[in-house]
C-alpha cells in the first residue's frame, strides 16, 4: 500500500469532480485505449477528426483509475480541441500536460504519460485506419509516451500470469 | 503541497456528517480515554517511573497498575511479561528481531505467512540479510493458513514462526492455537509470535491457552491513543532487546516510558474488555449492516475475507469492480466517508495489497477494493449515512470508467 502523501491540486480535484469531455462518442473517428486494470490504469480516447483539415473536431475520455488518471485524460482532451494532428502530436507532450495541470506528485507523473500515450496511439492510428500513409513529420519509432504505455501493459501481462490462476480452497 | 492540502480541505467544509472507517489506519480516541489520560500529562505520575521522588512513585505505581491490567486481559502468568512498545510497529520488530538473535545458534529458518503485515514482512526480509531465511505459507481463499504447509515447513531449522491472530485486512481468525500444537510437536524449540493487534478486543483471546512465546498488541486498534502497543513475552524467554539506552521499568525498550499513552492503552482496554460481549455484538452488527446495505445497493463487489463468525466482528472488506480504490477514498472523502483501499495506483511499485492477491483476487479486485472496520462508537445513523453516500460514489466514479477495458 502505498503511503506517499498525495495534496492533489485544485484542478485536479475540480477535473476529478467535473471531468470535461467525459464519456463514449459515438461517433468517433478512431478510438484509442492504454493501460490495463490490471495496473489500476486505463483510458479510452474519443476523437472526431475532419478529413479535410486534418483537425481535432471533438475529443473524450474514459478512463479507469485514480483522481491523476482521470484528471490529466480529461485535461488532455481539452488541449488538443481544435489542433491538427500535426500540431497535437508535436505539442502534447507528458511534461506540459502535467504543467498545464498545475503539476503532479512525482508518484503520479506516469498518469500524464499515459494520457499522452493514448493520445499518440490514437493519432498514429488514424493513419492506419484511414490506410493513408504516414505524413513525413510523424515518426516511424514510438514516443517516450508510447513506449511506457506499452510497457505498462506488458507488465500487467506478466502481472497476470505470475498470479495464481484460483487460491486453494 | 502546502496550499493544496488546504484548498483539499476546503472541498469539504460543510459536511453534515462525518464517519471515519479507516480504523486500520488511525483512529479517534474517544473522549472517556482522553479524559483518563489527562492528568497524567501534568497533574500526577508525570516522573520518571525510576526515580526517587512523589512524581516518580505516582508514575511507577500507575505503570504497573496498568501492566497488570493488561496481562489479564490477555491472560498472561505475570504482569513481568508485558512490554510498552510505540506500537505494533516496534513490537514486532522487538519479538522477531530478538527471537531471531536468540536462537541464531539453533537454527536460520522463520516461517510467516503470505499475509502477515508489513512490519512483519519486511522485518523477515530485513533478516534475511543477515543469515536468515524466510519460509511463507500460502493462505485458502478465505485468507486461512494452509496447516499441512506449515507442519511440512517445521523442521530442526526452525526457530521462528509469525502469525497474525486475525488478519488486519480481511479480517480472518486463524487456528492460532491448532498452529501452535503443529509447530510445537514437531520442533518443541521453535518459537511462536502471533501479531494479535486485530484480535485483541475483538475475539477471545489468552496467551496462555494459545500456547505463543510471543504477542503483540497495538492501542488505537481498540481506539486509545496511537504511539502505544506492547508486546507479551512468556515468562522463561530469555530476549535481548533491540534497541540500547537507559532501561527503567522495562528490560526490553529502553527510554523513558510514556505514562500518558500507558494510561489510555489501558484505558481504552478496559472499555473494550468490560462490556466484550455487547461492544463486540455491536461491531458486528454495525460491520453486517453496513456490508449488506452496500450488497444490497451495489452489483459487480465482492467480499474479501470469510463469511460467519471465523471473521472478525469489525471487518469490512469489498472490491468493487470497475472502480479504482484511489479515485473512491476520494470521492467518499468528499462525502465525509473515510475509508482505505488495497489499490496499487503507483506506477512501478504496482502493488495492490498483497493479503488480497495472496487470497486470489485478481490485480483490478485489489485495485478497487475498500477496507473498513466498525468500533463500538459507531452508531446505525452512522452507517445509514455511509449507505446513503457509497452507492452515489461508486456509481460516479463508475461512469467514468464507462466502457473502458470491456471491449
Amino acid at each position: 500500500m502505498s503511503r506517499i502523501p498525495l495534496p492533489y491540486n485544485p484542478k485536479i480535484m475540480d477535473l476529478f469532480r467535473n471531468p470535461k469531455n467525459l464519456g463514449k462518442m459515438e461517433d468517433a473517428t478512431v478510438i484509442a485505449v492504454a493501460g490495463n486494470p490490471a495496473c489500476g490504469d486505463m483510458i479510452t480516447f474519443y476523437l472526431k477528426i475532419d478529413d479535410t483539415k486534418q483537425t481535432i473536431e471533438k475529443a473524450q475520455f474514459e478512463s479507469y483509475g485514480c483522481a491523476a488518471n482521470i484528471a490529466t485524460s480529461s485535461i488532455v482532451t481539452e488541449m488538443i480541441k481544435g489542433l491538427t494532428i500535426e500540431q497535437a502530436w508535436n505539442n502534447i507532450t507528458w511534461q506540459k500536460v502535467t504543467e498545464e495541470i498545475g503539476g503532479l506528485p512525482s508518484v503520479k507523473f506516469h498518469c500524464g504519460v499515459l494520457a499522452v500515450g493514448a493520445l499518440k496511439r490514437a493519432l498514429r492510428q488514424y493513419f492506419t485506419q484511414k490506410n493513408i500513409a504516414a505524413p513525413s513529420w510523424l515518426p516511424h519509432e514510438l514516443t517516450f509516451e508510447e513506449k511506457q504505455a506499452l510497457e505498462e501493459e506488458e507488465l500487467a501481462k506478466t502481472l497476470s500470469k505470475k498470479q495464481k490462476p484460483e487460491a486453494e480452497t | 503541497m502546502a496550499e493544496n492540502v488546504k484548498e483539499l480541505l476546503k472541498l469539504h467544509e460543510g459536511l453534515t456528517h462525518e464517519v471515519y472507517l479507516d480504523n486500520e489506519n488511525s483512529s479517534i480516541v474517544p473522549l472517556e480515554v482522553l479524559e483518563a489520560m489527562q492528568p497524567y500529562w501534568n497533574k500526577k505520575a508525570y516522573g520518571n517511573p525510576t526515580l526517587t521522588h512523589k512524581p516518580g512513585w505516582e508514575a511507577f505505581e500507575t505503570i504497573m497498575n496498568c501492566f497488570g491490567k493488561i496481562s489479564t486481559y490477555i491472560g498472561a502468568k505475570n504482569l513481568e511479561e508485558l512490554t510498552f512498545t510505540p506500537g505494533e510497529t516496534e513490537a514486532n520488530n522487538l519479538a522477531i528481531q530478538a527471537a531471531a538473535f536468540l536462537q541464531k545458534d539453533h537454527g536460520k529458518k522463520i516461517i510467516i505467512s503470505e499475509i502477515e503485515p508489513i512490519s512483519v514482512l519486511q522485518v523477515a526480509e530485513l533478516l534475511s540479510k543477515f543469515g536468515f531465511t524466510t519460509t511463507k505459507i500460502p493462505v485458502n481463499s478465505d485468507g486461512f493458513i494452509n496447516l499441512e504447509k506449515l507442519k511440512e515447513a517445521i523442521d530442526k531449522d526452525t526457530i521462528l514462526v509469525s502469525m497474525a491472530s486475525v488478519n488486519n485486512e480481511i479480517g480472518t481468525i486463524q487456528p492460532i492455537k491448532e498452529a501452535v500444537d503443529i509447530v510445537k510437536d514437531k520442533n518443541p524449540q521453535t518459537l511462536f509470535h502471533t501479531d494479535a493487534s486485530d484480535a485483541y478486543g475483538r475475539i477471545p483471546l489468552n496467551v496462555q491457552n494459545l500456547g505463543v512465546d510471543l504477542a503483540t498488541l497495538s492501542s488505537f486498534k481498540i481506539q486509545g491513543p496511537r504511539g502505544m502497543g506492547a508486546l507479551y513475552v512468556k515468562g522463561d524467554l530469555n530476549l535481548h532487546r533491540i534497541l540500547e539506552g537507559s532501561i527503567g521499568t522495562q528490560r526490553l525498550w529502553p527510554g523513558i516510558e510514556n505514562t500518558p499513552l500507558i494510561v489510555g492503552f489501558t484505558k481504552a482496554s478496559e472499555l473494550a474488555f468490560e462490556n466484550f460481549e455487547a461492544n463486540t455484538t455491536k461491531m458486528r452488527t454495525l460491520r453486517d449492516k453496513l456490508v449488506e446495505g452496500i450488497f444490497t445497493e451495489l452489483s459487480n463487489l465482492r467480499l474479501n475475507g470469510p463469511k460467519d463468525n471465523k471473521r472478525s466482528p469489525d471487518n469490512a472488506n469489498i472490491s468493487i469492480l470497475r472502480a479504482e480504490g484511489e479515485a473512491l477514498t476520494i470521492e467518499l472523502s468528499l462525502s465525509g466517508v473515510y475509508v482505505s483501499s488495497g489499490s496499487a495506483c503507483s506506477r512501478r511499485l504496482l502493488q495492490p495489497s498483497h493479503v488480497l492477491i495472496a487470497i486470489g483476487r485478481i490485480f483490478e479486485e485489489a485495485h478497487g477494493s475498500i477496507l473498513m472496520k466498525t468500533t463500538r462508537y459507531h452508531t446505525e445513523d452512522d452507517i445509514s449515512y455511509v449507505l446513503s453516500v457509497l452507492p452515489t460514489a461508486v456509481n460516479r466514479i463508475r461512469g467514468i470508467v464507462g466502457s473502458t477495458g470491456v471491449h
